[in-house]
């Protein structure tokens, strides 16, 4: 659909002025490991106050400039975990362009300046029992404090992880220790295809009562859903990417297109998502 | 504490620190008060529904942003159902930027949005988004002339005429807008400008060219104020680039009474809070006791070293 025929909603800005709700600062690296060939997992120290998020949201990281990379707008990263007991957040990242390139020099002790937390997170709706979650590449560390908040609500909960190899799946192991049902796919192994993939999903739909998606990570594995979920009557949700300048809600860059009521609107990925439902993104 | 005050016309900003038009929204309220700047501009807003470009809308160069947002608007009820009533809640005076297509839609519209709340009209003829090959009113003094005339018969509000850098007759379309009734000048707009990823051949843009901003394009606007300033006797505002006190002070010394900051907010949303404090320390540390007293005095290279160079 031509972005020409949208329209953006009539949304307001949903909290009161005066009460400041989206930090800019500056947090300690407290750890930066490469977990596999192309991810690294970076830990920061965080205030409370930034603590206050929930799976699904993201924050936007300045990445330093270095003598390689000189990357000048922000880059939007979804949460991987936080913990307010420890005071600390991190983010699971792949390194591949300029802004993640720069991101890969910061060395334990370094200052990273992050704004956030930014979007509307996950919402796990009463009447979703039994969720599965769909995840792929990058969208492996989204989901993954969506996986740890199903634990915590104790909802038993199965996840499909796909990769292109099976040394790139590096949320298999939390989403087990969180309790979840793993089941791997990659391409090396070649089950990773819609072909494979969309009987697993209806045979678990049949077997163990799937009643909700959440997926990230793949427009393949979103256009599947969103097919077997409308046959099904199965709702759910995805976390969204794109191309962005302010992550908060002003410049109204990072638009998409999506159904509501009749017709197609445009939002924003940063500020009516980055989590939408599933079946409305077009 | 040293006088931040400045006037633009008949208005007095309690700072000369605010945003730049189509870099700020209400949702900035989350990050800071927006009291403590010197005035609000709105993004620019068009009378009817608009929905905007194609994405990519925004794309990165070393040290520039490149934008073809395509100016997306609610329209004008929204504005004034919504917007308006918003700021209210504010001391700071709210300045609204407006589009139009022709000069009698920008004399009917300024009209329209000529409400108690709104306390300055910002002109925008100047965008590159909106026609073909980025051409904008304010690419001539007569268009210019011819769209400011008009709407100053329309409305008794102070009219802001943001300029464009994509002209080679600056000071000719400055002088255009005063003479037609223009209250201040805004210098400037983004830069039409392009950007090629060159593996693959595509361009960057979803609208192929789009607006320079960011410290790339501060020397660029930089001239232009000081060129309007000599040129004009209403205010001029500069805007382009900013993003540091010291960029801030080159704009006041250039001849500027306030100033807007843009894309820096994207990269620091803390950016003009952050500017007022700062502008505040620089004058008490240069001994002086308000910022009018830096205003316009821009030093030269005079005759002597002229002489000198061909001695």
């Amino acid at each position: 659909m031509p972005a020409s025929l949208c329209v953006i909603p009539d949304s307001a800005p949903n909290t009161p002025p005066g009460r400041p709700s989206i930090h800019e600062l500056e947090c300690p690296v407290k750890a930066h490991e490469w977990v596999n060939g192309q991810y690294r997992l970076l830990v920061v120290s965080a205030p409370r106050a930034v603590l206050d998020c929930e799976p699904g949201q993201f924050f936007h990281l300045l990445c330093p400039r270095t003598d390689r990379f000189q990357p000048y707008l922000r880059r939007p990263m979804s949460i991987y975990s936080y913990d307010r007991a420890k005071g600390e957040i991190s983010f699971l990242y792949k390194v591949a362009g300029e802004g993640t390139g720069a991101l890969a020099s910061l060395e334990t002790g370094d200052s990273l300046n992050i704004v956030g937390p930014l979007g509307q997170g996950f919402e796990i709706r009463p009447q979703w029992r039994r969720p599965l979650l769909v995840a792929r590449g990058v969208g492996l560390a989204t989901l993954a404090p969506l996986a740890q908040e199903c634990a915590s609500l104790g909802l038993p909960l199965i996840a499909i992880c796909s990769a292109r190899s099976p040394d790139l799946l590096m949320s298999a192991d939390l989403f087990r220790s969180f309790g979840a049902e793993v089941i791997t796919v990659t391409d090396k192994q070649g089950n990773s295809d819609g072909e494979s993939l969309a009987p697993m999903v209806e045979g678990l739909i049949r077997n163990r009562g799937i009643d909700a998606f959440f997926t990230c990570g793949s427009a393949r594995l979103l256009r599947m859903l969103q097919e077997i979920g409308a046959r099904h009557g199965i709702g759910g949700q995805v976390a969204l990417e794109q191309n962005m300048a302010c992550g908060i809600g002003m410049c109204q860059a990072c638009v998409r297109p999506f159904r509501r009521d009749d017709g197609a609107v445009n939002l924003r990925v940063c500020r009516e998502g980055p989590v939408f439902d599933l079946q409305e993104v077009l | 504490m040293a006088d931040l005050t400045t006037r633009i016309g008949t208005l007095t900003l309690k700072n000369p620190i605010m945003p730049a038009s189509g870099t700020f929204s209400e949702e900035l309220a989350e990050v800071f008060d927006l009291n403590c700047l010197g005035a609000h501009v709105t993004k620019t807003i068009t009378r009817g529904k608009r929905a905007g470009n194609p994405v990519p809308r925004v794309c990165e160069i070393n040290g520039a942003m490149l934008n073809s947002i395509g100016i997306p608007s609610k329209g004008a009820q929204w504005f004034l159902q919504n917007t308006v009533p918003f700021y209210s809640d504010y001391d700071a005076p709210l300045v609204v930027s407006i589009s139009a297509n022709t000069a009698d839609e920008f004399a009917r519209f300024a009209e329209e949005v000529s409400v108690p709340g709104v306390a300055a009209i910002e002109v925008n003829i100047s965008c590159p988004n909106i026609e073909d090959d980025g051409k904008a009113f304010a690419m001539k003094p007569g268009a210019t002339a011819d769209v400011i005339r008009r709407m100053r018969s329309a409305t008794d509000l102070p009219l802001w005429a943001k300029l464009s850098p994509n002209t080679g007759e600056v000071v000719e379309v400055a002088q255009a807008a005063e003479v037609a009734g223009a209250d201040a000048l805004v210098t400037a707009n983004t830069m039409l400008a392009m950007a090629i990823d060159s593996t693959t051949g595509r361009v960057r843009l979803g609208n192929v060219m789009g607006g320079l901003s960011g410290p790339a394009l501060k020397p660029i606007t930089l001239r232009m104020t000081y060129q309007c300033a000599r040129a004009v006797s209403i205010p001029v505002i500069g805007c382009g680039g900013i993003a540091t006190i010291d960029d801030v002070l080159e704009y006041l010394i250039a001849g500027a009474r306030a100033v807007q900051v843009g894309t820096a907010t994207f990269i620091s949303p803390t950016t003009m809070p952050r500017l007022v404090r700062e502008l505040d320390l620089k004058l008490a540390e240069r001994g002086l006791a308000a910022v009018n007293a830096l205003i316009g005095t821009v030093d030269v290279a005079d005759e002597a070293i002229a002489i000198a160079e061909y001695a």
